[in-house]
């Protein structure tokens, strides 16, 4: 029988190499004549040993990396298409301690198949949720998702099964489903690497979307700096259609339902629901004020859902295993599991799919193994570049939304970013500010004009120009944002800034330049 | 994306990608992408065309070309180099990496070279947060970039370019 070697096409795997190993390992395969055949997945999301090959034996895949093309012939020879011993054999993938210690139920698959194969998918599970929404009633798949206390995974945290209930109950000639996937937090790639490595799950949730509230077109926004993940999550919708899970009849048997893939243009703001509205009817992605809202008055002027890559990429599982089985993981109102994402100077950085309520030490040190640089971890961002910036005594924090809001930070979309000792958190600071004017859409003041005065009154500190009295009207300006601004980007640009000014004084306390000698 | 597949602009053929496009809801953006895709950049004079399929102010246009931060109005050096400065990359020394690129090559981020050879920009956020720092050069994306890595791959990208 043909044995399957997996080769991540993961865009992060790509960058350390994949591509090429993929292609050494074509030759070789020929070369030496055996019965095997590469396959393209997507990352099982342990970053540090990509590339990581996979060899699917009747025991289950086994792991060897991170693989170079120079080790092929090596390995080949070791017996690799067996299952062989070499020194980068991993062993059973599923044994991998960082894996064996996750629950995951969204990436569940991703890594383990072909993203594009509609037959892949069905045989891992896949569809079977949209098989069971097909013989439900619009108002009892609304309820279903209600009862699995699932909350959108965007970062705002607001329950689905609400939003949808108000979308079902407008009435209109169209409404629309539309999957937010313009992830731009720095510190996460969680939708990435869904769309690269199982993108059905999301195009399963999403027509799961369209017969709970009765839409029967999806639109997904894309952001541009993602290119692998808009040219397989296309092949994705291609495929669906061609199997007639997508069309004028969902899954076979329902009504219709397509979906349309958009690419953003780069620009941040777009990841706020109203703004990616904007963009995606061809305008200046302006956020629009609140009320009416998107679920009443969306795209196109009509009912739309929005909702993350997460969120719907939850939905399937919650209508195929059921509500209770979902709502079981977790804490407290955050229910489910949150795929969490390591990144910045740690050890093994990479996506950790749990239960909420890990604390984020436990993130950081048992799964990470901490810095990178292996000095002592400082400052933690969650939450992306709108996140508060944690000392080290909050590593104690459980990753709920609650726990994080209760210190004044957020878990947003599960992005955890470390820093080690030799960061500068004044100058820390002074980018959240500059990446807010950068990115401001411009339309209201405190966002677009507080976030330039923000960045300079911020290099006055640095400079140790009135230092007290500079820092003193950098919290008014915050508070002016906070509480003026129309959107997420002037609202929580604060966050950064006054949690790393409360958090790490000693780093604003700065002497004033001496003046240069003559 | 990153360099056109025609050289020079031609409105014959900007006519004609307006055209497939225009009946589709919200098609300002994917034809921008398009215009961009094949020339390379958005030329001035795509505006009015554009203006006039979607029955919109030349205003409005250039609102949205501007807007976006994808939409150059002139092309980019013939290697593009996009270094991520987000927290993840800036944790593990993406400063430090951009500082070297711009002194090696006499350019400021944003820029590019006279002989157009090079452009160097900043993106916040590749989604490969955890191998900073990451870097795309024409469109493809790499991982723990030092900058004699960065260097090798400004150089291969050029005899590629040159072959």
């Amino acid at each position: 029988m043909t044995v399957r070697i997996h080769v991540p096409a993961d865009s992060a795997a790509a960058s350390v190499g994949a591509d090429q190993v993929a292609a050494r390992l074509a030759i070789e395969i020929e070369r030496a004549g055996l019965d095997a055949r590469i396959v393209r997945t997507g990352s099982r999301g342990l970053f540090w040993l990509e590339p990581m090959i996979e060899i699917e034996t009747a025991a289950g895949p086994i792991a060897y990396g991170p693989v170079a093309p120079a080790d092929i012939p090596g390995l080949l020879a070791a017996g690799l298409i067996d299952g062989g011993a070499h020194p980068l054999r991993l062993g059973p993938t599923a044994a991998i301690p960082y894996l064996a210690r996750q629950e995951r139920l969204t990436f569940a698959r991703c890594g383990a198949i072909d993203p594009v194969s509609v037959d892949d998918y069905r045989a891992r599970g896949g569809f079977k949720g949209l098989e069971r929404a097909l013989a439900m009633k619009p108002i009892e798949i609304v309820e279903e998702v209600t009862a699995s206390g699932l909350r959108g995974r965007g970062g705002a945290g607001f329950p689905t099964g609400i939003k949808w209930r108000t979308v079902l109950g407008a009435t209109a000639d169209q409404k629309h489903i539309v999957c937010n996937a313009d992830e731009g937090d720095s510190g996460t790639f969680a939708d990435r690497m869904l769309m690269e490595g199982d993108p059905m799950l999301l195009i399963e949730g999403m027509a799961i979307a369209g017969l709970a509230v009765g839409a029967t077109q999806g639109w997904i926004y894309i952001r541009s700096e993602y290119p692998r993940a808009v040219t397989t999550f296309t092949r994705a919708v291609e495929a669906c259609r061609r199997a007639g899970i997508l069309g004028a009849k969902v899954g076979g048997t329902g009504p219709a339902f397509d979906i349309t893939v958009r690419m953003g243009a780069g620009a941040y703001v777009c990841g706020e629901e109203t703004s990616l509205l904007e963009s995606l009817e061809g305008k200046r992605a302006l956020v629009r004020f609140k009320p009416p809202l998107p679920a009443l008055k969306g795209l196109f002027g009509k009912p739309t859902v929005i909702n993350n890559v997460l969120s719907f990429a939850a939905v399937p599982t919650i209508l195929a295993d059921g509500a209770k089985a979902y709502a079981d993981y977790g804490m407290g109102r955050s229910r489910g599991t949150l795929p969490f994402q390591l990144a910045g100077n740690i050890k093994f950085g990479g996506l950790v799919e749990k239960a909420f309520g890990m604390t984020l030490g436990e993130a950081i040190h048992d799964f990470g193994g901490g810095t990178r640089s292996g000095r002592p971890v400082r400052a933690v961002q969650v939450g992306g570049p709108l996140g508060a910036y944690f000392p080290a005594d909050h590593l104690d924090t459980p990753l709920d939304y609650e726990a994080f809001a209760a210190r004044k930070g957020m878990l947003g979309h599960g992005g955890i970013v470390v820093f080690d000792d030799s960061v500068d958190m004044a100058e820390q600071a002074r980018f959240a500010f500059e990446f807010c004017a950068k990115e401001s859409c411009g339309k209201c003041t405190p966002c677009r004009i507080g976030s330039t005065r923000g960045r300079e009154t911020i290099e006055k500190v640095i400079r140790g120009e009135a230092v007290e009295r500079n820092l003193a009207l950098v919290d008014d300006l915050c508070r002016t944002m906070t509480d003026a601004s129309l959107c997420a980007l002037g609202g929580l640009t604060p966050y950064p800034v006054l949690s790393a000014i409360e958090h790490f004084p000693e780093d604003f306390d700065r002497a004033p330049a001496r003046v240069a000698a003559e | 994306m990153h360099r056109g597949q025609v050289s020079g602009w031609d409105a014959a053929v900007a006519s004609r990608i307006i055209e497939a496009r225009r009946q589709e809801p919200g098609a300002m953006l994917p034809i921008l992408h398009d215009l961009q895709e094949t020339f390379g950049y958005v030329d001035r004079a795509a505006l009015p065309l554009i203006a006039d399929a979607l029955n919109l102010s030349r205003a409005e246009v250039h609102g949205v070309v501007s807007f976006y931060h994808d939409f150059r109005s002139e092309p980019a050096g013939r290697t593009q180099v996009k270094i991520c400065r987000g927290e993840a990359c800036q944790a593990v020394g993406c400063r430090e990496l951009a500082a070297a690129a711009e002194r090696r090559h006499g350019l400021t981020l944003g820029e590019t070279s006279p002989a157009g050879d090079l452009t160097l920009e900043e993106v916040f956020c590749l989604g490969n947060c955890a191998l900073g720092p990451a870097v795309q050069v024409d469109g493809e994306s790499h991982g723990r970039v030092t900058p004699d890595v960065l260097d090798a791959l400004i150089a291969t990208s050029r005899s590629r370019g040159h072959a």
